[in-house]
């Protein structure tokens, strides 16, 4: 597969590590998450048979996290952004 | 007289003539050849015997897709199995052998087999291996993997190099046919940039085995002009030998070049062959077609071949496999062959034509209406048994025979990504369709265009579309167009041994039978029968038998479907997908900078992840490893000793916010450490379970310096990435790793300071009160060189950590090893730092094992409640928190003498052996020089309340039962005084 790094320009999937489901970005405010939403964030996963936004480590490169969107049918990959954009985005900071 | 079956013309250099052995006996052939090819010159049809009846086989093909002529090639280490004879280059001093028969080619007395073929139908081995099961490793596999099964492995280590190579283009056009030829002519005249690959090794594809014109002109010269201008174009690269495996994710091509098959012995330094990753944002599939024959009883006699092979051996070989020759046919290719041999002087015994109104022809007798029903000859044919139109039979004297059933494109590549070909009715087969790979097209006689016309046009069509190039389609040379009509004919009404698959020994019968057992699926009926399966993946034999499979269910050919096409197209080396990674090149080798120093001294060692490390240093007079540790133990104890322990990762962590950073890293805060002062720091996965532990030092006020264990460098610094990126991306931080800048000693025991006070510059003071237990700083040594030394220890003695840079690694070593002569200064190993960290209790590996969490660890106190960190919310859960929760303790043996050994388990000392009274495990044992005696750490229920307790470690593994008694994990100075020193 090919990756089309945001910086970087298309790059070989070799250089990446995988590691799963972009979710992993929105962890739960300690202040207020409930035992449960610890629960589903460290356990639940979808699985889904079509897009799929997940993370992916540029280890053999810049070492930024890329979240990408793949098709979990046929890998076509329809965006590919920094996780740190992401994961401002949604909101994290510090 | 030798090479009697040598024609005319041909396309081989017969200036040249090479000498071979098949099975042991001698032959010549020119430069050109195959070996299959240059065997049939020499009037050698049989070569090779069948997988399950060993019956007598010649070649079918011309081609990769040959089924029969499959040998060994070469010899010693150099030995290749299952080579086929109708690919393999000739060269001067080639060896090959046939395979698969006992004692010879000729003579094999496997062919037993043959004799009781009404026992060995499909699904035979299912039926008959069942029982007892016991039976299978030990006697029916042994059995049945020597009696079946195709050529022999040397056995020994493959003497030649591979490559791995990667390359770019704008198309890649896969087959060098005419259609080929003319799309990478298209594209390469437009200044794009080509690759045209093609598995043969002359340029061409069938337009070399046929006697066509293009332009007025003989085609053989069309596609020498052609492949000429391409190879005069710069932005061309033709690659012949190179068969293109597979059609990967996102324009991604697998190509395996041959590049030295067709040598006695690669060139210096050449690979024996290279796996090309082509990235093409367009290809062009130009495969061609293969024809497919016709099955009738004993149509697998040598001799018997497709016609258009027959053709291409005449045509292009110049070689012919008889003197006599018949074509059975149901369309009008046949006829070419007929034509052609005919202009080379060989004999046309008749053309049996299944079609009533077959075209006649003057200069050999046509049979119309008439069909092959058998044939006749014990080691290749001599008779073909004809039924003619009116019901009566013929006996024809032939020694070959052409069958021609019609064509099938080649459809492979483009179902490699479960693309599935549609039916083409006109064609009598299955065409490219579906979902393509993303970016392929398909032209030529692999897309149904089966006259050169067509492959022309189509061609330049493609090539011109796929690049978008803009203008009018150049005019192409002119070609036959002849009209294709295929109508199907499978197989001869009434035939039973009449063979589909000729490498598995499937017949109609098969097929038939394996209907009525119930296999209703393709996929069933390829796996119960073997249809299809092995070297040649089924490419002369599948359309076959899904065609009777069709007949038998009432239904239409692509109701039945296909099999799912995979990569590789053709059988691939496996040392073509290892390139150069093997042997020491698996993996790279990371040396210490004390390496070579260590050599020197003898070291003995030992692989930690990448790493090379001294596992111990032998002396003169030492026998047995543990002398060596031991002594390199207490010597440290009692004096001073030395450990290179540059393999622990390091992360340089700065920014203003690092030391926040940290404290949501570790589970432990680290917000208020002190500038100068390091502190030791356990990381949690999310879920509570402890990932790494090691230290942070706060060299300045932004900026730290983070340890990691060797073995989880890589992954911790990947976690440390993720917390920073993905969880608190506005963080003024920045890491990066530092593991092979700074060379890094221990200097351990009680004369350390004394030691390192020699080597550390005088303005640094470095005494128990300048430089106090887990102080930190920048400093520099030897006059001036920069280094930095943290007080920590894991051997528990008065102890140091000091770090160069890599560069001064050697030197450094070196200068602690002279100026620490007077202490008798000791280098240690991982072994002895293995013993010294277990007699101080501190965890490692075997304890941070994936299963444990903080409080298994006796840490449960250094999560901290006071703040957020990674893993502090779920270790708080019940089920981690339980009050009989595994605790890490010390074991050692009542009876010193007694041996401890990590994986038993802990149990009461009276009462069942069993999981369910299970209280406990070992992660670690070692032999104590400092006690005298055998200790172990390991998890115990409730562990830190239960001091003094007996209890028995049994492993059923290792067969052990011994009394323990349950101590302190820290078996030496417990109390830290010695690290305070």
């Amino acid at each position: 597969m090919i990756i089309n790094h945001p910086l970087l320009g298309p790059r070989d999937s070799a250089e990446f590590t995988y590691k799963g489901d972009a979710n992993l970005i929105n962890r739960p405010d300690p202040e207020t998450a409930s035992p449960q939403d610890w629960h589903d964030y460290a356990y639940l996963r979808d699985n889904p048979a079509g897009p799929h936004r997940e993370l992916w480590f540029h280890d053999g490169g810049d070492r930024s996290w890329l979240v990408v969107t793949r098709n979990t049918l046929t890998h076509e990959i329809t965006a590919v952004e920094l996780a740190r954009d992401v994961a401002r985005a949604e909101g994290r900071s510090k | 007289m030798t090479q009697k079956n040598r024609l005319s013309g041909g396309q081989i250099g017969r200036d040249t003539t090479l000498k071979f052995t098949f099975d042991g006996k001698q032959y010549q052939g020119h430069q050109g050849d195959t070996l299959a090819s240059a065997l049939l010159a020499n009037n050698v049809r049989l070569m090779g015997r069948s997988f399950k009846y060993h019956r007598p086989r010649g070649p079918l093909t011309a081609g990769s897709e040959e089924p029969n002529a499959i040998v060994e090639l070469r010899g010693g280490a150099r030995q290749e199995p299952n080579t086929r004879a109708t690919t393999a280059e000739l060269y001067n001093g080639l060896t090959a052998k046939s395979q698969n028969r006992w004692p010879s080619l000729a003579f094999d007395a496997m062919a037993i087999n043959d004799r009781f073929s009404n026992f060995l139908t499909a699904g035979f081995y299912y039926k008959t291996f069942m029982w007892p099961a016991a039976f299978w490793e030990k006697l029916y596999e042994p059995i049945i993997r020597k009696a079946a099964g195709l050529g022999s492995l040397s056995m020994k280590p493959d003497p030649d190099a591979y490559d791995k190579g990667f390359r770019h283009c704008d198309l890649l056009v896969i087959g060098a046919g005419p259609a080929g030829l003319m799309a990478a002519l298209t594209a390469g005249r437009a200044g794009k940039e080509v690759i045209l690959a093609d598995e043969d090794f002359r340029m061409g594809g069938r337009l070399n085995s046929e006697t066509l014109h293009i332009d007025d002109a003989p085609a053989t010269d069309w596609a020498a002009q052609s492949v000429a201008e391409l190879s005069a174009l710069p932005n061309v690269r033709l690659m012949p030998r190179t068969t293109v495996i597979g059609a990967f994710d996102h324009g991604i091509y697998g190509a395996v070049e041959r590049v030295s098959d067709h040598l006695h012995t690669p060139d210096p330094g050449k690979p024996r062959q290279t796996l090309w990753r082509i990235y093409a944002p367009r290809t062009l599939l130009c495969a061609g077609a293969t024809e497919r024959p016709i099955a009738f009883d004993n149509n697998d006699r040598p001799g018997v071949m497709l016609a258009s092979a027959i053709r291409s051996y005449a045509n292009r070989w110049a070689a012919t496999p008889a003197q006599r020759i018949a074509v059975f046919t149901n369309n009008d290719d046949g006829h070419r062959t007929a034509q052609d041999l005919l202009a080379k002087g060989v004999k046309i015994a008749a053309v049996v034509d299944t079609r009533p109104d077959a075209p006649r022809a003057d200069a050999y007798e046509v049979l119309r209406g008439a069909q092959v029903i058998d044939t006749k000859g014990r080691l290749g044919l001599t008779f073909a048994e004809v039924k003619l139109a009116d019901g009566t039979l013929r006996t024809i004297e032939c020694g070959a025979l052409g069958v021609s059933g019609g064509w099938n494109p080649n459809v492979h590549l483009t179902c490699h990504q479960r693309g599935r070909p549609t039916w083409d009715d006109s064609l009598a087969a299955f065409v490219p369709g579906g979902t393509l790979p993303p970016g392929m097209s398909v032209a030529g006689a692999a897309i149904g265009a089966l006259s050169t016309h067509g492959a022309l046009t189509t061609g330049a069509a493609a090539a011109k579309k796929a690049l978008g190039l803009k203008g009018r389609t150049p005019a192409t040379p002119k070609a036959e167009d002849a009209p294709v009509s295929q109508t199907p004919f499978w197989y001869v009404e009434g035939c039973s041994r009449a063979w589909l698959d000729q490498q598995n020994d499937v017949t109609v019968k098969d097929v038939k039978l394996s209907h009525q057992e119930g296999f209703r699926s393709v996929e069933h009926l390829k796996r119960y029968t073997t249809l299809g399966m092995a070297t040649d993946q089924g490419k002369t034999s599948n359309m076959g038998g899904l065609a009777i499979m069709a007949e038998l269910a009432g239904k239409a050919i692509p109701e039945v479907g296909t099999t799912i096409f995979r990569p590789p197209y053709t059988p691939t080396a496996i040392g073509a997908f290892a390139g150069r990674i093997r042997g020491m090149e698996f993996h790279p080798t990371r040396l210490t900078p004390s390496h070579y120093w260590a050599k020197e001294r003898g070291a003995v060692f030992v692989e930690v992840g990448n790493w090379l490390r001294a596992q111990w240093f032998p002396i003169e007079g030492e026998t047995h490893w543990r002398e060596s540790v031991d002594r390199e133990v207490t010597a440290t104890r009692n004096s001073v000793g030395v450990c290179d322990c540059t393999t622990l990762g390091k992360i340089d962590v700065q920014g203003t916010d690092a030391a926040a950073f940290l404290n949501k890293l570790y589970c432990n805060g680290f917000a208020k450490l002190a500038v100068g002062k390091t502190r030791y720091g356990l990381m949690l996965r999310e879920d509570g379970i402890a990932m790494d532990d090691g230290t942070a030092a706060r060299l300045e006020e932004d900026h730290f310096v983070v340890t990691t264990t060797t073995a989880n460098a890589a992954r911790v610094y990947q976690h440390m990435e993720f917390v920073r990126q993905c969880l608190f991306p506005d963080m003024d931080v920045q890491l990066i790793s530092t593991t092979e800048g700074w060379a890094q000693y221990a200097v351990a025991g009680p004369n350390s300071r004394k030691l390192l006070q020699k080597v550390v510059d005088p303005a640094f003071d470095i005494s128990n009160e300048g430089f106090p237990f887990m102080a930190c700083a920048n400093i520099t040594i030897c006059g001036g060189l920069r280094a930095r030394l943290f007080r920590i220890s894991f051997s528990g003695e008065l102890a140091f950590e000091i770090a160069v840079p890599s560069r001064y690694g050697d030197a450094l070593m070196r200068k602690l090893m002279s100026e620490g002569a007077e202490f008798d200064v000791t280098p240690y190993g991982t072994e002895a730092l293995g013993v010294m960290r277990i007699e101080k209790g501190h965890a490692a590996g075997n304890e941070l094992n994936g299963t444990t969490t903080a409080l298994n660890l006796g840490m449960g106190r250094m999560v901290s409640k006071a703040k957020d960190s990674i893993g502090s919310k779920l270790s708080e859960r019940p089920g981690l928190n339980e009050a009989d929760a595994l605790i890490q303790v010390g074991v050692k043996p009542v009876d010193p003498s007694k041996a401890i050994t990590a994986g038993g388990h802990l149990m009461a000392e009276t009462g069942p052996v069993n999981a369910a009274h299970d209280q406990g495990y070992i992660t670690s044992a070692a032999y104590s020089p400092s006690l005298g005696h055998m200790i172990g750490l390991g998890f115990l229920k409730n562990g830190a309340e239960r001091l003094g307790e007996r209890m028995r470690l049994v492993s059923p593994v290792t067969r052990l039962t011994v009394e323990v008694e349950i101590a302190s994990a820290h078996f030496v100075d417990p109390e830290g005084e010695r690290l305070r020193a």
